[in-house]
């Protein structure tokens, strides 16, 4: 995939980090406002697929990327299910909310719901990329 | 500490546990996926104990109770698809090895085989409406990719006609959701049990009812829902179109349609016996319409692909007669089934990868080179023929007894002399693959293949000569379970103060 | 009421497509419709006069909330047919590979 124009490049390059750090935002605040893990992961797949299509990936790299993408995307499943499975060693139940609370309307509260969201993050964040590429590698055998 | 997470957390587990590890070690994934199976039916074998002592287990994820929260219900007919889901999935998995030494990308393979064996047990296992529908999506999506996993223009053919018709179904499941629970506020299965009990038989109920069944028939693909079942079973790898016609139609599409219709809208012969004898038609339509479309086809895995089809039409048969013999003898059947259509498939492949061909008039002569191949498709096609003493005669035997008890002699012989078609398309693929004389180049099938084969043959012979201890521990508390009808939702909620 | 047939018209029209078309996009396109009706029939079920959306922001609101769970059956919805979607655009697309066309009309390898 060739990149695009300079104009494209040097913005990209700006706002691409305010992109993915408003991901994790997003990520982060899930128990407290709209969004959570799906949405912010979504954004955060935007970003990467953002700064593919402005800057262009060699068949090879890219290859290399959706092979480290789709590990990601396997790690953060078994995170959501280690803390699943947590629940069940600690407390006895699947997904028992085991962690303490804490303060209502804080950072630190709901137990393990910021955790799952941060693990939904990586997965979908991940995952969307991966689709992404993979469509993309479909291209290439096309051109061939 | 419950075991009910387990049958579709550990396999979801390994799936994603599968891609970290699975690039670096092949043979490590195999033996992880068939180490996984195992335990799964080990799993499954307590589970059926463990139904024994108790009439129903409820387990709350994350100490939610219902109707709020998400309950895994067992019961002995979940125990029972658990426990049948778990034999073909670890014949299928063993079977795997040497039958996908010729594809590249083998953890995607394995990742997706745990995934569709998640996505079923939590199937036959959930207590709540939407969780099965996304439960019903993984396994469907799983089973489309598996599809087309040979990337081959037909096979990615077939995957897409699969997939236009699998997701109208999966979306009008979702549009019957939406209408019950705008009308019942309630997603938990016990909770719209009782609401609907409310309810009565209006037009809401029969036009829900309506739209669940039409998206359970496609995903079982009863006659006229069937065009796609020809085409994507035998498209799929061996282990998975044996996984797919084995048991996947079963439960995607036989045991949610029972449990909607038993248990949670609480229909019996006595309340509805229109709906029933509807059963039955659509039962017979696929019954003789598929059996004799088997007649002329010239594939193997097609012509066993109608015949699942024409099979799955005996199993509405049992449900429809709705009497306890009707039913146990249904349940049985998709035991049966299972075991004898798992295993033929898993021959179709074993014939695959000595001859590479499956075009039944280009193979012969197989029955001197491939005999315990030729052995293991004899022992199947005998078990579905319904030849005493194997497990097939047994289960037919009891839908036939059911008829007889409610009365329906003209079906009773109906059913026996449709099985004149079985026989029929049988005794073909026997005759041109295994019997007649001609020179086709095979070698034996590997050793982890005949372990697979052998393993269900062994299960085939040995659970139709204790066919009295099957019936009375495994499939007659399943009939038991499904003909309590509204009784269930009074025991998920009495249940719940239990701590199992 | 209006607004409930109108979702329900939108599923109607993606079925229409996906059963009419012969391009393989735009009996994807027809599925996406599919999903957007049930999705916003969804919305409408949870729907109440003179309710905010579900969000907290002080510990006691004192006012009525609408229904949360179809928004989030709506989000699981969106996942699963994203899922979908992008599988059948995959398969799509390799099938173009083979055949160099979207047309199904001429992709009849098997049939029945």
């Amino acid at each position: 995939m060739r990149g695009m124009s300079l104009v494209v490049k040097v913005v990209t390059n700006i706002v691409v980090g305010f992109i993915f750090i408003y991901g994790v935002y997003i990520i982060l605040h899930g128990h407290l406002t709209p969004g959570g893990g799906f949405a912010g992961g979504v954004i955060i797949a935007g970003a990467l697929v953002l700064r593919i299509l402005a800057f262009g990936v060699e068949p090879v790299s890219e290859k290399r990327a959706e092979e480290r993408a789709s590990a990601f995307e396997s790690l953060g499943a078994l995170l959501f299910i280690g803390i699943a499975f947590a629940g069940l060693i600690i407390g006895g139940a699947f997904f028992l909310n085991f962690l303490p609370q804490g303060t209502p309307l804080r950072l630190l509260s709901g137990g393990i719901i910021p955790l799952c969201n941060i693990a939904i993050g990586i997965k979908v964040g991940a995952g969307l990329f991966t689709i992404f590429l993979a469509l993309a590698a479909i291209k290439y055998v096309m051109e061939d | 500490m419950t075991i009910i997470p387990l049958y579709f957390a550990i396999p979801l587990l390994a799936a994603f546990l599968i891609p970290v590890i699975g690039k670096f070690a092949k043979t490590f994934t195999w033996l992880f996926t068939t180490a996984v199976s195992f335990a799964l039916f080990v799993i499954a074998l307590y589970g059926v104990a463990a139904v024994q002592e108790f009439p129903l287990i409820v387990c709350k994820m994350g100490r939610w109770a219902p109707p709020l929260g998400i309950v895994m219900v067992l019961d002995a007919f979940s125990a029972f698809m658990a426990l049948v889901i778990s034999i073909v999935v670890f014949a299928g998995a063993l079977f795997s090895y040497r039958y996908l030494s010729h594809y590249t990308g083998q953890w995607k393979f394995y990742t997706l085989y745990m995934l569709i064996t998640a996505g079923m047990m939590g199937v036959v296992l959930t207590g709540d409406l939407f969780n099965m529908f996304v439960f019903l999506e993984i396994a469907a999506i799983s089973s489309y990719a598996l599809v087309a996993f040979g990337v081959d223009a037909e096979e990615l053919e077939a995957s897409f006609k699969y997939m236009v018709m699998g997701e109208i179904g999966g979306l009008t499941f979702l549009l019957a959701i939406a209408l019950i629970y705008a009308r019942t506020s309630t997603l938990n299965l016990a909770d719209i049990s009782n609401v609907m009990q409310m309810f009565g038989q209006t037009t809401f109920f029969w036009t829900v009812l309506g739209l669940m069944l039409f998206a359970f028939s496609i995903k079982a693909a009863f006659v006229p829902f069937h065009s796609w079942l020809p085409d994507a079973h035998p498209a799929a790898p061996a282990p998975v179109s044996s996984l797919l016609s084995g048991i996947f139609i079963k439960v995607l599409g036989i045991y949610t349609t029972a449990r909607m219709v038993f248990n949670v809208f609480g229909l019996s012969r006595a309340n509805a016996p229109m709906f029933f004898n509807i059963l039955i038609v659509l039962g017979l339509l696929s019954i003789t319409f598929a059996g004799l479309t088997a007649l002329n086809q010239k594939d193997y895995k097609r012509l066993l692909g109608y015949s699942s089809v024409s099979q799955i039409g005996y199993i509405m048969l049992g449900f429809g007669i709705g009497n306890y013999y009707g039913v146990a003898g249904a349940i049985f059947f998709i035991l049966a089934h299972a075991l004898a259509k798992g295993l033929l498939f898993l021959t179709s492949g074993a014939v695959v990868h000595a001859t590479g061909t499956r075009d039944l008039n280009k193979l012969a002569g197989l029955g001197e080179k491939m005999p315990t191949t030729a052995w293991s498709f004899r022992f199947g096609g005998l078990s579905l023929i319904g030849i005493p003493p194997l497990v097939g005669f047994w289960a037919k035997f009891w839908i036939i007894l059911g008829a007889l008890k409610a009365g329906m002699l003209w079906l009773a012989i109906t059913a026996i002399v449709l099985s004149g078609l079985t026989l029929y398309y049988y005794l073909k693929i026997e005759n041109s693959v295994f019997l007649k004389k001609g020179k086709v180049d095979a070698k034996p099938a590997p050793f982890t293949m005949r372990i697979a084969m052998v393993f269900l043959v062994v299960l085939i012979v040995v659970l139709g000569l204790g066919f009295q201890q099957v019936i009375d521990f495994v499939v007659g508390p399943a009939a038991n379970a499904l003909l309590r009808g509204l009784e269930y939702s009074q025991l998920v909620f009495g249940y719940v103060t239990t701590g199992f | 009421m209006i607004a409930f047939l109108a979702c329900i018209v939108l599923f109607l029209i993606g079925l229409y497509a996906i059963v009419t078309k012969r391009n393989l996009i735009k009996i994807v396109i027809g599925f996406a419709l599919m999903e957007y009706g049930i999705n916003l029939l969804f919305a409408l079920i949870g729907f109440r006069h003179g309710s905010v959306a579900p969000i907290i922001t002080q510990i006691d609101m004192p006012r009525r909330f609408v229904d949360p769970v179809p928004q989030a059956l709506v989000l699981t919805a969106i996942v699963i047919a994203l899922g979908t979607t992008a599988l059948m655009l995959a398969v799509a697309l390799r099938i173009y590979n083979r055949y160099k066309t979207f047309d199904i009309a001429e992709i009849r390898k098997l049939k029945g």
